[in-house]
């Protein structure tokens, strides 16, 4: 609740500052949503056998008026686990579009990159956890409390993106997951979120037929680190988001028969540049590969190799406590993803499927979705996870799922 | 009788030279129905119709610019308004003759824009009966077009062509179109697969005159194999409205100006 109220007072600001009299056009949707994902290998930590069990109603309410525009989609949930917010804005802005630049102020999602599940330079908050639970895709990205100002002039296209205050990405639940713990026996743990915000600048434009973008960041980790308040003999972790900046480019286009995908970035992590605090991230780079095919009608093909580099890897063995995981410098993964389409697009077969070669981790997502109407779709999936007990993936081994979706939009 | 043939020669010789070739008759059938104005502007509602009856409506602003004369490149936008999974989705092709198209797709759900590809150009445009192919041209040097004869289709006299794959890799055998003499767009298409049988029947249901130009607003495309039919109707259409080339860009793929999508 304390994210809407600053919000709605922006709504309520620049629809003010509206011209009165321009004819306005208001459209309301939504959806109704039953949501169950199963376990099919072990219950959850806090024995139940559900990883997700929920009905949910989405209200979307769209305005335009000239130059103006405002939308507002919100959720309301019964979620059968009890340990959800029961309701939740999922997005909330104002738009002002002029000739050559635009604003959006208030609650947005925001995407950069070009990864398929696999994020480069995709900076703002996404609900992991909404991924390993059978939640649909739209869930995987949380909206962000800021200000975006795009300016596009002849040479480039400019995305200026402010937020005052910090929104985390939202990790798999310890009570619904089985999460890999290095100090299992400490109770007593604390997070403390950053007071301060973050800006992140993003720059396009066309270069002989690629899509050449930068992207500058500034701000905070999504995800936490975890700090002991003694290594001998711990009582208290606490958790906090180190200060991180991001530098990073990518290029797309058009290679041979398909498309092709090529991002980088730098993670400077900016709280431990040597390297020597193992509860913080070293800096990273980040490369990405992405080929997209299409070998035949209704067949789509995707290939992606990514790989992680880390830096001051010896300050970095050398901080590591005894006991803790291990992870190896130079850390790549393959992803495939494998998606049909049948009967005139209203059934679809998919799977996404990650190996690491690094930690020998695994995600599999197969999935087949059917509308039975344009209103009433349904959709079964299951998420299988395998790896090291630490691994990203490999933690979860426990957690594998099947689920259903059953939508009816209105 | 051997006197006579240089006579007969010599009297045939204006004829061939005033008729068209199959080329020149589908050159000037793409431009009357895929290039007329600088720029063009519909609201496309397509019914997806099995067999059973069973129907699924597609709806979508469809925005076109050409880049310069008929047979060049062009850049369409796409913006959907129904079915709710894929409302306020955006489509973006940049076209190009001789080579594959470049493809955007903004998905809202994520709000992200990704470039898809584009190579097979027989896929289902929108799970409809038409394919990427049938709504966006199929490049006419890879055809051999030759006039068969000619013949009424309703009231307006047609060429009728059959155009061969000129390789063997098409899905399809042969198509024969009826061309309308007057206004050069096609009135009736029928595709044969490469058993010989006749497959697809599309056509053209109602033709009016818009700003000049002679518009098929009314189009269907059959599968006469598993009896799904799609009926596209063209409302709102209109051409020459002044589209800028940047609208056709990720900034309103993102965000499409609402001038031209009512």
């Amino acid at each position: 609740m304390r994210f809407i109220r600053p919000i709605a007072a922006c709504l309520f600001g620049l629809v003010a500052m509206a011209p009165t009299g321009a004819p306005a056009e208001l459209t309301l949707s939504g959806f109704l949503q039953q949501n169950t994902a199963f376990n099919t290998v072990a219950a959850n930590p806090d024995g139940r056998r559900h990883k997700w069990l929920e009905e949910r109603a989405q209200l979307k309410l769209d305005a335009t008026g000239g130059a103006w525009r405002a939308l507002v989609k919100g959720d309301i949930a019964y979620d059968h686990l009890g340990r959800q917010d029961e309701t939740e804005l999922r997005e909330g802005y104002v738009d002002y579009a002029a000739g050559n630049w635009e604003l959006r102020v208030g609650r947005q999602v925001i995407t950069w990159g070009l990864g398929d599940l696999v994020f480069v330079n995709d900076v703002f908050p996404k609900d992991h956890q909404a991924l390993f639970a059978g939640r649909p895709l739209e869930y995987l990205k949380r909206g962000v409390d800021a200000l975006k100002f795009g300016a596009y002039p002849e040479f480039a296209s400019f995305e200026l993106v402010v937020a005052p205050g910090f929104r985390e990405s939202r990790i798999p639940d310890a009570g619904r997951f089985w999460l890999y713990d290095p100090m299992p026996a400490v109770a007593n743990r604390e997070t403390v979120k950053p007071g301060q915000g973050d800006v992140g600048l993003r720059v396009y434009r066309d270069i002989a037929g690629y899509d050449a973008t930068l992207y500058l960041y500034s701000g905070v980790q999504r995800t936490p680190s975890m700090r002991p308040d003694s290594m001998a003999a711990p009582t208290k972790i606490t958790y906090f988001y180190p200060r991180l900046s991001v530098y990073g480019a990518s290029l797309s286009g058009r290679a041979g028969e398909g498309v092709l995908s090529l991002e980088a970035a730098y993670y400077d992590s900016r709280q431990d540049r040597s390297g020597g605090d193992f509860s913080i991230p070293n800096s990273q780079t980040r490369l990405l590969a992405g080929y997209q095919i299409q070998p035949a009608a209704d067949l789509s093909l995707g290939f992606q190799y990514y790989v992680e580099y880390l830096y001051q890897y010896a300050a970095y063995r050398a901080a590591l406590p005894a006991g803790f995981p291990v992870e190896k410098q130079w850390n790549p993964t393959v992803t495939l993803r494998m998606t049909q389409m049948l009967m005139h697009q209203t059934l679809r077969l998919s799977v996404y499927a990650l190996h690491s070669l690094g930690n020998g981790d695994d995600f599999i997502n197969p999935e087949i979705r059917y509308s039975f109407t344009d209103r009433l779709s349904g959709a079964a999936g299951a998420n299988f996870f395998g790896g090291k007990p630490w691994g990203q993936f490999g933690q979860l081994s426990q957690d594998d799922n099947a689920y259903l979706q059953l939508r009816y939009e209105f | 009788m051997k006197r006579r043939w240089p006579w007969m020669l010599v009297g045939l010789l204006p004829l061939q030279a005033l008729a068209l070739s199959g080329e020149e008759v589908m050159k000037k059938s793409q431009a009357a129905f895929l290039y007329p104005g600088k720029d063009f502007k519909a609201r496309v509602v397509m019914k997806l119709i099995s067999k059973d009856g069973q129907q699924r409506v597609r709806e979508l602003t469809l925005l076109r610019k050409n880049a310069g004369e008929p047979g060049g490149d062009q850049k369409y936008f796409m913006y959907f308004f129904q079915p709710a999974d894929v409302k306020d989705m955006a489509f973006m092709i940049h076209k190009y003759p001789a080579k594959d198209d470049d493809r955007w797709l903004f998905i809202p759900a994520i709000n992200m824009v990704k470039r898809i590809a584009a190579q097979d150009k027989r896929s289902s445009f929108v799970g409809s009966d038409f394919t990427y192919e049938d709504v966006s041209g199929r490049d006419l040097e890879d055809d051999n077009h030759l006039i068969e004869r000619e013949e009424k289709v309703g009231n307006r006299d047609c060429y009728v062509l059959k155009s061969t794959p000129k390789a063997g890799d098409a899905d399809f055998a042969h198509k024969v179109t009826w061309v309308d003499k007057g206004s050069f767009l096609p009135l009736r298409e029928e595709q044969y697969d490469k058993k010989g049988v006749r497959y697809k029947l599309f056509t053209a249901d109602e033709v009016a005159d818009i700003k000049g130009f002679p518009t098929v607003i009314k189009r269907t495309m059959k599968n006469l194999q598993t009896g799904h039919r799609t009926e596209v109707a063209y409302l709102k259409t209109d051409y020459d409205l002044g589209l800028e080339d940047n609208l056709f860009s990720e900034r309103f793929l993102r965000q499409p100006p609402r001038k031209w999508i009512d």
